[in-house]
């Protein structure tokens, strides 16, 4: 059925199926497992290279041109295209490239939908091992699943409905005679690079939009003419599968909602699902995400243990709410650090607890074990850049780029301005504002790279929004949080990483025992720390109780918590009459 | 009037350790018996059978028993709750006990933590225990103030992440001071859990150390701003993390001798046991 082609280097073998010639491409060392990669509409193999270079490090990966697109022939006929046949062209490449073995299929878009057809065809589990779905359903599920949102029309059944509808608007233009191809023909083919630049952030590359564009364009129109109506339309099927299936969601995907794959478990018993935050072409725009998701499932299927994310994404598992999180969390030696630590272990999380007391943050890891966790410490001085830097990178690479970043190192420091020395500012800022802004960025850089959205927990205090003669250096340090926090909030929304400020209050914990007090000698600091910690003990306001608000704010996706009453009552005034605290700041507490 | 030297002599420490072993072999007996499906109410009446078979003839208190969360006095607001409740044990649960018997005046005061079946939060704060026994034996040896000491134990429960459970007895004491009973009134007979012989000789005790400045409770309060005075002093540091509370109690001998300030009256208790046992594992 097949001949290798050894005069077109880039074609590794031209195989024959139903009529149709597919040209096929090989990466990597032909002896390492096989990762088969399916390209959509009107892509061609191309949209694979970024994942096919990073994938043939460690894997056999055949790309190829579905019939139709780029080098491979195209049947005239509409009915060519029917689901059956791309599935038995999917099905000749894997039997050409490698016969002895099933091979792990990664498909986008139109790629995913031929190859649902393959993955759900009975005996498909002899020749392929796995199969990861981006951005394209089995549309006779989707057939099955507007038929019952229709037989039960509630208002949340029919807006699902209509908003995929709104999402779909060219699959009904593809199906009316002339327009669509006259519309590729004239004008789109032209200006399709920068309709997706401009419109889904994809820069252009050397190969793609490929050379072919105009006619793949056109001629893949036969895709929907020859399916959509008949499988989602008039009949579906009911079209199983045992075969491993990671669903890969985009967030910003304009075509393909997630709404679409809901329910698909039923179908698919063994699910992982999870979302990427990107675009439809997450492909060509994260091709190291779209690398490394693929991989960590094919090796979990191969019997590799899985990784974090992959456990998360089991669909069907009942979990605590943090199982299978990462947390991290600096001056988690004591205090509301520690005791956040380990809420969020009782929720499930594994736990890094960081502190400048290496023993203390070791020991916060013991406690997250006795809770059942898994807790690792680390001692770390959140004040010096490169060491937070360096942390973040050991953390990620023993650990995995964490879910949620808890920045709680802080220090306290009483006295009033006039007595506050340039070291007193530098110490207080140091830690309390630019502790916050390196462990932001050192772990923000990576949720961001790792594009599966995090949390981001800054612990400020009620002294951002109130003003006090006798906290200056502090309160300044803690507004600085509480700003910085708005803005990082506001920036990586885009990115699915959440960001809370937590304003405590007055909380019995240890940064009264180690507070400093401006403009007194070594007695009297003694003596104010121990007034200080006995009026915050006496208050009796536990950190446990701070650490509950924590977990709540990250699972309700709180901006901003004000915690203990007087946080709250000082909030409230802050926001409805300023002058107030403004007067009663001249006061003097201590 | 309180002495600086002990006033017990060797015959009477050794009735003092006496009646400890039989509290503590009581309270090992009553453990082995526990099993899930028991009332608190039912295991105290156990301990309490078994002292009263050991000749036991008045007690300083009544005989506790608290399982799971009660072993931390969770949602602790009034003494009453220390009084043995209908709580069952479940498999899993941390359970103390705790009974004070009085042979011939000689009082013994014991706490007994144990846990039935796995309880990892349990195993770690039972190891974890042994470092308070060492620090406060330290401290009253080094001639540290009471309240000094309770500040210092309090810190190891912070370095170590848990709570003091301690606080929540009546005047947050960790100890209080043991003397030989020679009181008036029916024995066996209670007033508040505490018998009404112990009542006479703690106000006695009470009266007569406050006109000293001092205090046979040991507590965090200025009252308890002295070295310990020589005697007997019951010792019961009380830890909890999350829902489990562990404590031990035994006797303290203060001599008032610089040559050997302090010492436990004993050293061969469940919980001394439990800890070798552990440096040999």
């Amino acid at each position: 059925m097949s001949t290798a082609e050894p005069g077109r280097t880039e074609v590794s073998w031209i195989v024959e199926s139903a009529g149709a010639r597919l040209a096929v491409y090989e990466h990597g060392d032909p002896g390492n497992e096989t990762v088969l990669l399916v390209h959509g509409y009107p892509d061609t193999h191309s949209v694979w290279d970024g994942v096919a270079a990073l994938l043939a490090e460690s894997f056999h990966v055949v790309t190829y041109d579905v019939r139709g697109a780029g080098r491979s022939s195209a049947p005239r006929a509409s009915r060519d295209y029917r689901l059956d046949l791309l599935a038995a062209d999917l099905f000749a490449v894997a039997d050409a490239v490698c016969p002895d073995e099933p091979v792990h299929v990664v498909a986008h878009d139109w790629g995913s939908i031929q190859s649902w057809e393959a993955v759900t065809d009975p005996g498909a589990e002899r020749r392929i091992a796995s199969f990861t779905s981006i951005s394209g359903p089995c549309l006779d599920h989707v057939g099955h699943q507007v038929r019952q949102r229709l037989s039960r029309p509630t208002p949340r059944n029919l807006g699902k409905l209509v908003s995929q509808l709104l999402h779909s608007w060219y699959i009904l233009l593809f199906q009316l005679p002339l327009l669509a191809p006259a519309v590729w023909r004239l004008w789109l083919a032209r200006r399709w690079a920068s309709v997706l630049e401009r419109v889904e952030g994809v820069p252009p590359t050397a190969g793609h939009p490929a050379p072919t564009l105009r006619s793949d364009a056109v001629r893949g129109i036969a895709l929907y003419r020859a399916n959509m109506l008949g499988r989602v339309g008039r009949g579906p099927r009911e079209r199983s599968t045992g075969i491993p299936v990671q669903l890969i969601q985009p967030s910003g995907d304009h075509y393909v909602t997630e709404a679409l794959t809901e329910g698909v478990e039923r179908w698919a018993p063994r699910l992982w699902r999870r979302t990427v935050q990107a675009g439809h072409w997450v492909p060509l725009t994260h091709p190291e995400a779209v690398a490394r998701m693929a991989t960590e499932f094919i090796r979990h299927i191969g019997g590799e243990p899985a990784s974090r994310t992959v456990r998360r994404a089991r669909v069907g598992v009942r979990r605590a709410p943090f199982a299978d999180h990462l947390v991290v969390v600096t001056g988690a030696g004591s205090g509301i650090g520690r005791e956040t630590a380990l809420t969020f272990a009782e929720a499930g999380a594994e736990v890094v607890a960081s502190d400048i007391d290496k023993g203390a943050a070791r020991r916060t890891a013991e406690l997250v074990e006795v809770l059942g966790s898994r807790g690792y410490g680390y001692g770390l001085d959140v004040t010096d850049e490169s060491a937070v830097r360096d942390f973040a990178g050991e953390v990620a690479a023993r650990h995995g780029v964490p879910d949620i970043v808890v920045n709680n190192a802080g220090i306290g420091h009483g006295g009033p301005f006039m007595a506050t020395t340039t070291k007193d500012w530098h110490r207080v800022l140091d830690v309390n504002l630019w502790g916050v802004i390196h462990g932001c960025r050192a772990f923000g850089e990576r949720m961001v790279e790792r594009a599966e959205g995090g949390y981001i927990v800054n612990v400020a205090s009620m002294a951002a929004y109130l003003p006090t003669r006798d906290l200056p250096a502090y309160a300044t340090s803690k507004a600085a949080v509480y700003m910085l926090s708005d803005c990082l909030r506001a920036e990586l929304d885009g990115h699915a990483i959440g960001v809370s400020t937590i304003c405590p209050g007055v909380v019995s914990t240890n940064i009264t025992r180690t507070a400093t007090f401006a403009g007194v000698g070594e007695a009297e600091q003694g003596r104010k720390r121990d007034r200080a910690t006995g009026l915050y003990a006496r208050r009796n306001y536990t950190p446990r109780r701070v650490a509950a608000e924590i977990v709540r704010a990250v699972q309700r996706g709180k901006p901003i918590v004000p915690v203990t009453p007087e946080a709250k009552v000082t909030y409230l005034l802050s926001r409805v009459s300023p002058a107030t605290l403004r007067a009663a700041a001249k006061l003097e507490v201590s | 009037m309180p002495s600086t030297q002990l006033d017990f002599s060797e015959r009477d420490l050794e009735r003092f350790r006496e009646v400890q072993q039989l509290a503590y072999r009581c309270a090992e007996e009553t453990a082995a018996w526990l099993e899930p499906g028991v009332t608190e109410r039912q295991a105290a009446a156990e301990l309490r059978r078994r002292l009263v078979a050991g000749g036991v003839e008045d007690f300083f208190h009544v005989p506790f028993a608290w399982f799971g969360d009660r072993t931390a006095f969770r949602g602790f607001r009034v003494p009453f709750q220390f009084f043995p409740s209908n709580r069952v044990l479940r498999e899993g649960m941390a359970f103390v006990l705790d009974c004070a018997p009085i042979i011939d005046g000689y009082t013994a005061d014991i706490g007994y933590g144990g846990r039935v079946g796995e309880n990892r939060i349990w195993d770690r704060l039972c190891a974890d225990l042994r470092e308070y026994r060492e620090l406060i034996l330290r401290l009253v040896r080094e001639g540290h103030a009471l309240d000094e000491i309770y500040k210092q134990v309090d810190a190891l429960i912070a370095r170590h992440g848990f709570d003091n459970r301690h606080q929540v007895y009546p005047g947050r004491v960790i100890g209080h001071q043991v003397t030989r009973q020679h009181a008036i009134g029916p024995k066996g007979v209670t007033l508040f859990g505490f018998g009404i012989r112990t009542l006479q000789t703690l106000g006695r005790e009470l009266i007569s150390e406050r006109l000293h400045g001092r205090s046979p409770l040991w507590a965090d309060k200025h009252a308890s701003a002295h070295a310990p005075t020589p005697g007997l002093w019951a010792v019961e540091p009380h830890i909890g993390f999350r829902d489990v509370g562990i404590k031990y109690e035994e006797l303290l001998v203060v001599t008032g001798d610089p040559g050997n300030p302090a010492y436990w009256l004993d050293d061969d208790l469940p919980h001394v046991r439990r800890w070798q046992a552990m440096e040999v594992a």
